[in-house]
């Protein structure tokens, strides 16, 4: 292994970036891939189907073998609401494997008793991401209604690429929303991203049930981030 | 753990921190599995020149194994490959009790 690699792999970890290592095993020589870059052929192929599944995979291609360690960071949710809803996504999103932190500036929500286990800021959204930036592996769930509260992060969260960006509110609520977003500048191409309402159309009803319709549509952005990221890209090709 | 995005040890970590006190250190990995493999490829275990180490390629049934090859890895520079399951000659000795098999790539950095 290079240890030039192993210093550029850490690196990438520790900025929560998607990279590959590809190693040819004959030889042991290496290199590191991240996912913007471009590489053509059959290689290029199963390293763009690696990032998108995750997995780490032997390889041959014209009689040589090759290792592809894939790393993923961990995804992670962060909530801007310490709501009802957000108290019962916490132990969903235990229970599918996915970090999650609450946000609410609001003491009288964002209270210990009510979020046991779970890293809470009972802070305005504008200084904790000031703190601990959003990024394309984390999902966004907006679920205060309150435009002071919400309108920043879900701004935040387009222009940091989170793979999901949700928004609680009625039709009408959400109108608004994007009538406001989009006279502070937001493209209506990444206006369109808002999952609005929010999580799948299963009727929930409950703050339980909603939670499980959040995080299943969640779950379906992250499974499905490969396949949109080639979609935006033909999108600008055209 | 079957998650795709398991979170990852830190045992590339600890590889470039022995590394960079000057240590010589040899990188397992496993690269492929069959059947119930205890530890998923992609796994790492790091070994040093003193034979400490980090991490895990199996639930504990080959790494003595491991670390024994590392130290010709260390030696020598060139890669290798080891291949450890039921099937093998060797299943008594060193095997996998839970009868999986898996490939692992030893390599040693710079």
């Amino acid at each position: 292994m290079d240890p030039q690699s192993l210093k550029e792999l850490n690196a990438a970890k520790r900025a929560r970036k998607a990279v590959i290592l590809l190693t040819e095993i004959e030889t042991g020589r290496d290199r590191l891939v991240l996912e913007s870059d471009t590489v053509s052929g059959e290689l290029g192929e199963a390293i763009a189907k690696a990032f998108g599944d995750g997995k780490s995979r032997m390889l041959e291609i014209d009689g040589s073998e090759y290792f592809l360690n894939v790393h993923i960071p961990a995804p992670r949710i962060v909530v801007i609401g310490a709501v009802h809803i957000s108290q019962a996504l916490a132990q969903i999103a235990k229970t599918a494997g996915y970090d999650l932190e609450v946000i609410d500036p609001r003491t009288a929500f964002a209270t210990p008793e009510r979020f046991q286990g779970v890293s809470l800021h009972a802070d305005w959204p504008e200084t904790v991401l000031k703190a601990h930036p959003l990024d394309a592996f984390t999902a966004l769930v907006a679920v205060t209604h309150d435009p002071k509260i919400d309108d920043f992060p879900i701004k935040a969260a387009l222009e940091s690429n989170c793979f999901y960006v949700g928004a609680l509110g009625s039709r009408k609520t959400h109108a608004k929303r994007l009538e406001r977003l989009a006279a502070s500048g937001v493209a209506s191409a990444e206006l369109d991203r808002i999952c609005a309402p929010i999580g799948l159309d299963i009727g929930a009803s409950s703050p339980q049930e909603i939670a499980i319709a959040i995080m299943a549509e969640i779950i379906g952005a992250f499974r499905k981030r490969s396949l949109k990221m080639g979609d935006s890209s033909e999108v600008v090709a055209s | 753990m079957t998650a795709a995005f398991q979170k990852l040890g830190d045992e590339l970590a600890v590889a470039e921190a022995w590394m960079l006190v000057g240590k010589e250190v040899v990188v397992a990995t496993v690269v492929e599995t069959w059947g119930s493999a205890p530890r998923p490829v992609g796994s790492h275990l790091v070994i040093d020149q003193d034979g400490n180490f980090e991490g895990s390629v199996s639930g504990g049934c080959v790494e003595g194994s491991v670390i024994t090859d590392a130290m010709d890895v260390l030696k020598s520079g060139e890669p290798k490959m080891l291949e450890f399951g039921v099937a093998d000659e060797t299943a008594w000795q060193v095997g996998l009790s839970c009868g999986g098999k898996i490939r692992v790539y030893l390599e040693r950095i710079g």
